[in-house]
């Protein structure tokens, strides 16, 4: 192991409902990936499920997505479940989850190498892990700040998992603040086509359909016996918008400074 | 619920298995909510049979590890399990003397079934008709259906020259049936529609949709392997530990039979020449 490599933590936000083996698999490709550069040491990844303030459609309540995301990730001897996010009482920016995750990363950093602060043991970094299609959230009006979007790129970075396509390239391209960045943003290639979303997950729990093999044994168990979701729980927050597009339409754009 | 009698089905998968992925076991969830669905059927047991090393094919690895892998991965399935019959044959079998093979066996564990309770007469006379259309196939009212569980490359792969011979095609999809998953790009049914010999038996084939793409394939998973990369998710935690311990994957055994030419083309061009 060469000493110089830089410790990463991967951060995966998201709804998380339910947890899917493609969540996971994101993690493993993205260590391996970053792993390869010679650059990073990957030390940990931590799933961080939204708060149910987020306010989509058959998000179903935080207490049951933490449950869920641990039982799948008690196999991961790398990767865990952070309730932080999903108990806040309103929808947290990611950025602003991302800065509460750092500090507890650099607390814990600093309390490893004491006061020498020698190259050897360089300061560990944290960087978003994120699927494709979220690279275009970023075009969406009124879902991102603009000094959000800067502060994440610039500061912490971006792991982007895609499937195949160019679709990440295209995004970077076409937006100057990430292709100012563009350094800091490491596309993964997924070979495989696994596009197992938590949308078709719930479609197929609903219709009474197996999802074995898609989601792991223990969160199927868990699902049945909480009776988890039905048409009912997908009709959740129906017709609501979602809390970003509310809560930054009412702030002034350029109130980063807290 | 209340339709008078579905019928059993037993759905089998031939292949190599090498190794079993996460896709193999999810095709045999997706034929069973499908045929279920129809109310017409119902599925009582899956079997998997890993293809003998007489396959020939590259990268095969022995058929002992092929086997204890799939059984690993079907410890957690209620349902599903592994046959080690056409994996232990010297040489390779064409995949309707498979399904022949597990037909038997099928009728025969009936027949055990039904010699049990002697008492009953009218169990008795049903055996005596058993017996008498032993040959007939799928025609009897209570023995299972068997049905060939495959991808759409399969169904596919029956117009490739010298890989399957007609008529053997004629008695797995006639006789037994096909259930043939497709991934989102692929149109089994106008395939079918433009062989003669599938049109014939149409209503025979089995079409499931999937409509979560999972393109788990076992040569993806090889490569990852050889590479050093994490196939976790993948495929069971338990063959992925199996891999581990027998040191499976290496870019050794991917050369493995690298310039044999595969059993069945083998065969039937030796069989056009003579």
């Amino acid at each position: 192991m060469a000493s110089r490599r830089v410790p990463l933590v991967l951060l995966a936000c998201g709804s998380f409902n339910p947890i899917t083996n493609q969540h996971m698999r994101l993690f493993e490709l993205a260590r391996d990936h970053m792993q390869s550069t010679g650059q990073y040491k990957v030390v940990g990844g931590i799933v961080s499920p939204v708060s149910d303030g987020y306010g989509k459609q058959g998000l179903v309540s935080a207490k049951h997505r933490i449950s869920m995301a641990k039982l799948a990730l008690q196999s991961s001897n790398w990767v865990t479940v952070d309730e932080w996010e999903s108990q806040q009482p309103d929808w947290t920016e990611t950025v602003v989850t991302m800065r509460y995750h750092y500090g507890q990363i650099l607390e814990e950093y600093k309390r490893s190498t004491g006061k020498h602060n020698d190259s050897s043991n360089p300061a560990p970094q944290l960087k978003l892990l994120c699927g494709a299609d979220f690279l275009h959230t970023f075009k969406i009006p009124g879902l991102w700040l603009e000094d959000h979007l800067e502060e994440l790129v610039k500061h912490f970075g971006l792991v982007c998992v895609s499937r195949g396509s160019l679709q990440p390239e295209r995004a970077v391209h076409e937006s100057d603040t990430l292709f100012r960045h563009r350094q800091n943003i490491f596309l993964v290639r997924e070979w495989v086509r696994n596009e197992t979303s938590a949308t078709e997950v719930r479609r197929a729990l609903r219709r009474g359909l197996s999802v074995k093999y898609l989601i792991p044994d223990p969160v199927i168990e868990y699902i049945h016996q909480h009776n988890l979701y039905t048409e009912d729980s997908e009709k959740r927050n129906e017709g609501t918008a979602l809390r970003p597009l509310i809560k930054q339409a009412h702030q002034p754009i350029k109130s980063l400074d807290d | 619920m209340e339709d008078p009698s579905p019928s059993k089905v037993v759905l089998l998968a031939c292949g190599s298995f090498n190794p079993i992925t996460n896709m193999h076991l999810r095709m045999f969830e997706l034929a069973r909510d499908h045929l279920e669905d129809t109310g017409q059927y119902r599925v009582i047991k899956g079997i998997i049979s890993p293809v003998g090393d007489a396959y020939k094919k590259k990268g095969l690895i022995e058929s002992c590890h092929r086997v204890e892998m799939v059984r690993l991965a079907t410890e957690s399935s209620g349902w599903i399990t592994v046959d080690s019959w056409e994996s232990q044959q010297s040489e390779w079998l064409e995949t309707v003397k498979v399904v022949r093979h597990h037909y038997e066996e099928i009728i025969a564990a009936e027949h055990n079934k039904d010699d049990v309770d002697t008492v009953k007469h009218a169990k008795k006379r049903r055996i005596e008709e058993k017996r008498f259309e032993s040959s007939d196939q799928n025609k009897k009212r209570d023995a299972p259906h068997l049905m060939l569980l495959c991808g759409a490359d399969v169904l596919e792969s029956f117009e490739t020259p010298n890989l399957w011979k007609k008529e053997d095609i004629a008695e797995i999809v006639g006789r037994y049936g096909l259930v043939c998953i497709t991934r989102s790009g692929g149109d089994p049914h106008k395939f079918i529609n433009q062989s003669d010999e599938l049109w014939k038996y149409r209503t025979n084939i089995h079409v499931v949709h999937e409509w979560v793409t999972n393109d788990i394939s076992a040569t993806h998973v090889r490569r990852a392997l050889r590479r050093g990369r994490s196939v976790r998710y993948l495929l069971p935690d338990s063959v992925i530990s199996y891999i581990q311990e027998h040191g499976l994957y290496s870019a050794e055994s991917e050369q493995k039979n690298a310039d044999v030419i595969l059993a069945p083309f083998q065969r039937y061009s030796e069989a056009s020449t003579s």
